[in-house]
């Protein structure tokens, strides 16, 4: 492993960015950079619990898993997996146009991915509200009905099972919802503060690590939509 | 300072956006076609073929100065690999279930 | 000694960081990590002698055969009140988040930890968690066990359980955050030419530790949202009636919480590594294999979590990996245990009170570690599970193991803290009550629970008597002797005397500047040019009865 020293040294009055306990400005952005990395893999190990129950009880009730499955909407699945996809571009170029220093872009390509977040949010509460109306939310109003296979044959699905399928559902897609929410959150204000010209080509950290934040929250929708939308289809 | 190397062209990132949802497409085909035991397998292998992608280019671990982000990336899929086979090493022997 | 550090001159330098201002805000909203750790000094003490009340409560409850101190149902809430308290709120945070704090810095010639502000939010954060938690306790209390098992904690107990699980959700983070910061310091704030093999063991030590922290907590945070979601919307995530298993909640909780008992006695082995050099004036025995035991610690500790579950039903061939992976984490640990012992050999040992409580230490974690051994065997635990066999076990390396650590390493850094020596004779005396009176309580339960006497229990069968009352007269032993430290620590931080940059003649970079050190910890960056431990350059101290 290697890793930055602190050769030459940098002042305050050269970079006001500079906190006092790095020696320059290269110090304190690999600093930052490896904290958000470490951060990040907090964060999959704090999916990695959900996905851990997932697996285990998919192998323990795959029918009833697939039948619930089912219920889902691919096409809003779809959707949102490319409205997540084009985001991340959006972030890579919001992080090319900081490194160039250009700061219209940059707030555009901000907004426009505040913009995409919240097509994402919008669209889960659309599937939200249809799961209300459907009773596929777990607790005392939740009903399944029977699926049928190709030959008209009914599954026997036990709805207990099923009712388990939903209650990871909405953990998975609530928790990953909460992590855009702050995600938008947290471009916005990186909207506001580039507008006001807070960052540089010198300075563009909080842009590059919220950036980071933005691709792992995609990566495990990435996962998310073929684990959720996508069991046993083709029967 | 090192801004440089983390440059990656406009055009190529537009062009990786394309290919994942190209890889989208795919995915929500294949889980279509009868493959058997391997409909998941072909979905996790797609999807982790996606993640990849962005990990290496989007978030610039591909050409970064150092190989510590790719440590800490290998180690944070590698710990939860452990909390998904030892738990299912459990499941998957059960004589009683 | 090739330094640049100039030695340290209190006089021409008035200003340390306990000078540096003096109102609550000063102190509330600083970012330095020695007040930081300072901070945590105050708080987790308030915490032990709060877990300790209820170590009393049980005790107490547990001199008579009779349940005549309190109900069953009240007993449960003292026991669980009594493992919270200390796992989440003193076991945890103690060595990383006062020691570590204070000195992962110094240690590495830094003037901060890398994030400072966020040292100060997991301080804020462990401060509002143990809020929660006391308010748990003012409202009846839970009465789950520190375990919180499914179903139990999900369907059937009519305690605050959900509250409690915020409370650890939200330690579980302060902890999280401080593990990060402790990374990102030793990756990028080492002093020029401290490379990874110079580093202190003490550092090798809390790295570890951290790995365990980031990689282990965000698991029992996430299953405490799972507990909590499914107690208030009734969902069947561990409920076997609608599908799910409460196995998975073990799995799950025991993942992170067998690592965490490393969390627990990693920083503490950093601190025996320190303590052991110094006492004997001699460079460590085989630095590199310590250094990398501690990482073997942290990864292994990771494969064998299901040896808490021997006895649930889980699967025998499961059982049988689990329980071959257990005796492969002891090898690293013996390794340490070998290793100090090397060191010894042919050192000048002196025998100050730091050292005491390394001696205290290797002895009883031998024993904690190798009751572990018994317990990783399935037979012995299919016998022992559940019994004060286990509780004994467990105590060994917690209290006998990270408590001894902290305190050696209290006394050893306190002059550095402080800037004034603790008296000498006094703290002699505590450490002999603190091992007297710890093997005194918890040496019977060892025979308690071989003979058959179940945990959680408030009563027993009247031949268990004689036994009890033992453990209870060596634990009011042990509390005289963690008050003591208490009143001679306080009483030095005025009438002390003056300790100077170095009193112990240690090597280490904390020892080169002054005592308490400045702000910023150093005048100028230090360059290092010298190995770890370099005892052989560094003259011997051979006052106060240190024998050669
Ligand atoms: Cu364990």
């Amino acid at each position: 492993m290697s890793d930055s020293h602190a050769t030459a040294v940098d002042t305050a009055e050269s970079h006001p960015q500079l906190r006092h306990h790095f020696a320059n400005m290269e110090q304190q952005k690999n600093t930052a950079s490896l904290g958000m990395w470490l951060f990040l893999v907090t964060e999959i190990m704090f999916f990695g619990g959900l996905f851990c129950a997932y697996l285990i009880y998919r192998l323990m009730h795959f029918n009833a898993f697939a039948a619930a499955s089912q219920q889902l909407d691919i096409k809003w699945g779809a959707f949102n997996t490319a409205v997540l996809l084009v985001s991340s571009v959006t972030v890579v170029l919001a992080v090319r146009a900081a490194q160039d220093g250009n700061r219209k872009q940059l707030v555009g390509y901000l907004v426009i991915t505040v913009l995409l977040g919240l097509t994402f949010l919008g669209v889960k509460a659309i599937e939200y509200k249809e799961k209300f109306e459907k009773h596929h939310v777990p607790g005392p109003t939740f009903a399944f009905t029977n699926t049928f296979d190709d030959n008209g044959k009914q599954i026997p699905v036990n709805p207990k099972e099923a009712e388990l399928f939903f209650s990871l559902y909405f953990a998975m897609t609530g928790m990953h919802a909460l992590h855009m929410i702050i995600g938008c959150g947290l471009f916005s204000v990186l909207a506001v503060l580039a507008w006001k010209g807070h960052y540089s080509p010198g300075y563009y950290t909080p842009i590059e690590n919220a950036g980071l934040y933005w691709h792992l929250v995609d990566i495990i929708w990435i996962y998310l939509f073929p684990l959720l939308y996508l069991i046993s289809r083709h029967s | 300072m090192s801004e440089h190397e983390h440059v990656t062209s406009r055009a190529f990132s537009i062009a990786l956006g394309i290919g994942l949802l190209v890889l989208t497409a795919i995915t929500v085909k294949a889980a279509f076609i009868n493959l058997g035991a391997f409909n998941p397998v072909v979905a996790l292998l797609i999807a982790t073929v996606k993640a990849t992608l962005v990990v290496l280019f989007f978030m610039h671990v591909k050409g970064a100065s150092e190989k510590l982000t790719s440590v800490v990336v290998i180690s944070g899929f590698f710990f939860l690999a452990i909390l998904l086979s030892l738990s299912l090493a459990d499941y998957l022997t059960r004589s009683w279930r | 000694m090739a330094t640049t550090v100039i030695p340290a001159q209190p006089i021409s330098r008035p200003t340390n960081y306990l000078t540096n201002g003096f109102t609550l805000k000063s102190w509330l909203l600083t970012t330095d990590h020695k007040r930081i750790a300072i901070l945590y000094l105050i708080s987790v003490t308030l915490f032990f002698f709060l877990g300790g009340f209820f170590a009393m409560l049980i005790r107490l409850e547990l001199l008579t055969p009779q349940g005549d101190l309190m109900h069953a149902d009240s007993y449960n809430k003292v026991f669980t009140a009594h493992g919270m308290i200390m796992v989440f709120f003193f076991l945890i945070p103690v060595v990383p988040a006062i020691l570590g704090n204070f000195l992962v810095p110094l240690m590495i010639g830094a003037k901060d930890l890398a994030f400072p502000r966020i040292n100060l939010l997991s301080w804020y954060l462990y401060i509002v968690a143990g809020g929660i938690m006391i308010h748990v306790l003012l409202n009846g209390g839970v009465d789950t066990g520190w375990t919180l098992y499914s179903p139990f904690s999900t369907q059937f107990s009519n305690t605050n359980v959900i509250e409690a699980g915020i409370a650890i959700f939200i330690v579980g983070f302060s902890s999280i955050f401080t593990g990060l910061n402790f990374i990102v310091t030793v990756h990028r704030m080492r002093a020029p030419g401290l490379t990874w093999s110079r580093l202190p063991l003490f550092i090798w030590a809390q790295y570890a530790t951290s790995l365990i922290m980031i990689l282990g907590t965000p698991v029992i945070a996430i299953t405490t949202v799972m507990l909590a979601v499914e107690r208030l919307f009734h969902l069947g995530i561990f409920d076997p009636k609608l599908g799910g298993d409460p196995l998975l909640f073990q799995h799950l909780f025991w993942f992170y919480s067998h690592p965490a008992v490393y969390i627990m006695i990693l920083p503490s082995m950093g601190v025996i590594s320190e303590l052991i050099t110094c006492f004997s004036h001699k460079r460590v025995f085989g630095y590199k294999i310590v250094a990398l035991s501690s990482i073997a610690i942290a990864v292994i500790g990771f494969l064998v979590w299901a040896h808490h579950m021997f006895v649930t039903g889980i699967s025998l061939y499961a059982a049988l990996i689990f329980s071959f992976i257990t005796f492969f984490v002891g090898v690293p640990s013996a390794i340490k245990v070998f290793n100090w012992t090397a060191t010894l050999y042919r050192g000048s040992i002196s025998f100050a009170t730091p050292m005491l409580y390394a001696f205290g230490f290797i002895g009883l974690f031998t024993i904690g570690g190798l009751t572990g051994l018994f317990l990783a065997s399935l037979g012995v635990d299919v016998h022992v599970t559940d019994t004060y066999f286990v509780v004994s076990h467990f105590h060994y390396v917690m209290v006998g193991g990270v408590v001894m650590g902290y305190l050696g390493g209290m006394h050893f850094w306190w002059p550095k803290i402080s800037g004034r020596m603790y008296p000498e004779g006094w703290a002699k005396l505590s450490a002999l009550f603190v091992f007297v009176g710890f093997n005194l309580t918890f040496f019977p339960q060892f025979v308690l629970g071989y003979v058959g006497m179940p945990r959680r229990y408030w009563q027993y069968p009247p031949e268990f008597q004689v036994l009890n009352v033992l453990s209870t007269a060596g634990a009011s032993v042990l509390a005289v002797g963690y008050l003591l430290p208490m009143v001679y620590f306080a009483w030095s931080l005025r009438y002390g005397p003056i300790a100077g940059p170095n009193p112990w003649n240690a090597a280490g970079l904390e020892w080169k500047t002054a005592s308490p050190p400045p702000t910023f910890n150093f005048d100028e960056t230090p360059v290092v040019t010298w190995e770890a431990y370099n005892y052989d350059e560094i003259e011997p101290k051979l006052e106060d009865g240190g024998i050669r």
